[in-house]
């Protein structure tokens, strides 16, 4: 037997495996080889060894929902600086988006975003194609040659822009049974929605913003989940954010029907309050909503209705921000915060507990997006002959959000100011740490991410 | 006062101390000599991102009675049409030493984001963003229903007044009626905050479609019905004007036509009839007559709309001067 390599192999001991009872835990060449009593392994020579006393081990995390940006807007986040932002997270793969610049809707631009990623090393990165042709939503794109590509797409969306077109959104359904794909649906009707700015209720009247109302989301939702059970077909519903949308869902998965959705950590904690005062960090899309919305996407993660807790990191340009509302681009980054917030929301309430959170944020999105099983599987449980693919988080800690310090090339985090729990201190992507103590570690031989000067 | 952005900045206190500033100003503007010396050596820029003549001459004219340089930046034939941002606007500005910033804005929250971001030291006066605010208009159709109606007497319509009349009282026990289009109005929204704070009772009547969804946080009653509305006898009833791109389809189709609309929102002669003496009509304008509003209702003895834009400079000067003059202080 040859010496275990030092790069992807780590003994970490004595951290509350999903938050449970202190164990150790042996990752050899990239797997797990032993879980055992805290205290009870030693690592062979020249394996690193991480003291876990007090911090919880999840399984790798796994977005489904991430804007990479790249090719197009490197300006504003690269694979490479968007996959490092994702490891400071704890995340060991991210679903890259498809609206690019050229949008990812053919087999070379997948493939070309699933090589960049490969090559930076941070994260498994799994593109996602376009459900049409440049996101036009008139004609499909080809599919099947993404699905076959290197890349193996399987989740296939317009995000940005809704597939409203019923036509067109039920074939895409049908078509992507061939290879168990997804289409992960932006729900936004479009008539509905012209020029709208804010979610409409009481403060878009008081203050002036033209409103996206919540039926906007609902009416395509239902809709879609009616297609879905008329052609037998997998629906997973992007950004999920009112309580209507959590009641559509609801009733999907009690008529047993496979639809799946997701809701940002942004709307598990923020409302339209925010706009108030003109602050383009709080301009999102789907809009920040009420109160009464938190509640509901909370009680709907906590019972299973939503099935997983997905960014939408958006990345933004600072002069796209620095600006008045109505001109401003919609989106916020959260891969650096997302796991905070969840715990914020939803372990810290007594409504999760991190079993919880491994599920939300790693075994569901992986299944969802079929990268559970294959090569390089995801959203494994922690056992052994699976793959060490890890995160060590301290619950106990507190920070404030600045922007500058985090690992994202943009800084429009609505969370900038704002003191959250908990802290990222280690991530391992098949044992090898691509986050030790809170700071990222370039893989060997990954390109430095280039900084920009701001 | 540094900034005036929104009539919710203000108090009643406040608000009824603005209005007797306008008097005062308004009572100078009797004399031979209207200019007063009080901005003198002061910078004014009129920041207009939108058309509006009347509003950005009644601003010119106010500043320059208290003696302010006016300088008027138009977005249009400006760097602003060739993309240039409004923070680099606002920067050049403050290079330039504005003192104050009169902004008109198609963006609701342009003038809150010139006055909070630090990208400039000067006051800004909100001259209307989008479909938020123009608190100057509020404030001066205030002014001008309480010139007529505060404390009235046997005053009202027609009644001999000076600029003096109201002077240190509110709008208690006032009955106001805004008519139109509301969902777009930044008028209606200024209007609805500042006349409740003043203690007036506001009911909006408009078509359901023009209509904010929202509308049921606002401190006012909401009517889909003119004549019961004036049945319920208001003491002032303000028409605001309905944009005519509103009546297509390509525009939203908010109504089916504009006949319906005046049938059913106009203020015609007949219901001009069924007004109570000492009511009075109000326009911010421009007015479309024959839409809205019909001649006779316009040229009667209750139209106050050509006081309305009097009172205007005066209502005006006022601002300026609280954000300005007293800025050291």
């Amino acid at each position: 037997m040859t010496a275990p390599h030092p790069e992807t192999s780590v003994l970490v001991i004595g951290a509350q495996v999903l938050g449970g009872e202190p164990r150790d835990v042996l990752v050899l060449d990239g797997t797990i080889t032993e879980v055992a009593a805290a205290g009870s392994l030693t690592g062979p020579d020249g394996v690193r060894t991480v003291d876990a006393k007090g911090l919880v081990l999840l399984p790798g995390l796994v977005d489904l929902h991430t804007h990479l940006r790249e090719p197009g807007r490197e300006d504003t986040e690269t694979v490479l600086t968007g996959t490092r932002a994702a490891a400071l997270g704890g995340f060991t793969a991210v679903h890259a988006m498809a609206n690019t610049t050229p949008v990812a809707d053919t087999a070379g631009v997948v493939e070309q975003v699933w090589r960049l990623g490969r090559d930076a090393g941070w994260v498994d990165v799994h593109p996602v194609g376009a459900v049409s042709v440049g996101l036009a939503g008139e004609q499909l794109a080809e599919l099947g040659a993404m699905a076959s590509s290197a890349a193996q797409v399987r989740v296939f969306s317009d995000d940005g822009k809704c597939v409203h077109d019923p036509v067109l959104m039920r074939r895409a359904l049908e078509y992507v049974k061939a290879f168990d794909g997804v289409v992960a649906q932006h729900a936004q009707e479009p008539r509905l929605t012209e020029g709208a700015q804010m979610h409409e209720g009481v403060v878009s009247a008081e203050i002036g913003l033209r409103g996206w109302p919540a039926v906007a989301e609902e009416a395509i939702i239902a809709r879609d989940i009616l297609l879905a059970e008329h052609v037998g077909s997998r629906l997973h519903v992007c950004h999920l954010s009112t309580a209507g949308s959590v009641e559509l869902v609801r009733w999907a998965k009690a008529r047993g029907l496979r639809v799946t959705a997701e809701v940002t950590p942004h709307h598990l904690m923020l409302t339209d309050e925010r706009a108030r005062g003109y602050d383009p960090l709080f301009k999102v899309n789907p809009p920040l909503r009420t109160e009464a919305d938190v509640e509901a996407v909370r009680a709907g993660l906590e019972d299973g209705t939503i099935d997983i807790v997905a960014t939408d990191h958006a990345p933004h340009a600072r002069e796209d921000k620095d600006c008045e509302w109505d001109a401003a681009a919609f989106g916020m980054t959260g891969l650096e915060t997302a796991l905070s917030v969840v715990q914020a929301t939803m372990v810290d309430t007594g409504r999760m507990t991190w079993a919880d959170v491994a599920r939300v944020m790693s075994t569901n999105p992986a299944r969802i997006g079929r990268i559970d099983e294959g090569d390089l599987p995801q959203g494994r449980p922690i056992a052994v002959g699976e793959p060490g693919n890890l995160v060590l988080v301290d619950p106990t800690a507190r920070s404030v959000v600045d922007p500058r310090q985090q690992g994202t090339t943009s800084d429009n985090s609505p969370f900038r100011g704002a003191e959250l729990p908990g802290r990222v201190v280690a991530t391992f992507l098949r044992g090898r740490a691509t986050v030790l103590d809170g700071h990222a570690v370039a893989p060997a031989g990954s390109p430095a991410p280039q900084e920009v000067t701001r | 006062m540094k900034h005036l952005l929104s009539t919710a900045d203000l108090d009643r206190a406040g608000a009824v101390h603005v209005l007797d500033t306008a008097a005062e100003m308004a009572a100078t503007q009797a004399r031979e000599i209207k200019k007063l010396p009080t901005l003198r050596g002061r910078t004014v820029v009129n920041l207009f991102f939108e058309d509006s003549t009347r509003t950005r001459i009644s601003f010119e004219t106010a500043a320059k009675r208290l003696s302010a340089d006016v300088i008027n930046f138009s977005a249009k034939g400006s760097s602003v049409s060739k993309g240039e941002s409004l923070k680099d606007t606002a920067l050049t500005l403050q290079a330039m030493g504005a003192d104050g910033i009169v902004v008109r804005h198609h963006a609701s929250g342009a003038p809150h984001l010139l006055a909070t971001a630090g990208w400039v030291d000067a006051s800004v006066v909100n001259a209307g963003d989008g479909t938020h605010q123009h608190p100057t208009q509020a404030l001066l159709d205030a002014f001008t229903i309480r010139r007529h109606l505060a404390g009235r007497g046997a005053a009202g319509a027609g009644a001999s007044l000076d600029a003096r009349s109201g002077v240190g009282l509110d709008l208690t026990g006032l009955h106001v009626a805004v008519v139109g289009d509301v969902l777009h109005s930044r008028v209606a929204r200024s209007n609805v905050q500042l006349l409740t704070t003043l203690g007036a009772r506001v009911t909006l009547v408009a078509p359901p479609t023009l209509v904010p969804v929202g509308v049921e946080a606002w401190p006012c009653a909401v009517s889909y019905d003119l004549d019961a509305t004036l049945a319920d006898s208001p003491d002032a009833v303000m028409m605001l004007r309905v944009q005519r791109e509103r009546m297509s389809a390509a525009g939203g189709g908010f109504f089916p036509s504009p006949l319906e609309y005046s049938r059913l929102f106009g203020l015609d002669a007949r219901r001009l009839a069924t007004l109570a003496d000492h009511a009075i009509v109000m326009h911010p304008g421009p007015m479309n007559r024959g839409l809205e509003i019909s001649a006779e209702a316009a040229d009667s003895v209750r139209s106050v709309i050509v006081e309305q834009v009097a009172n205007g400079v005066a209502v005006r000067m006022a601002v300026l001067y609280l954000t300005l003059a007293t800025k050291e202080s």
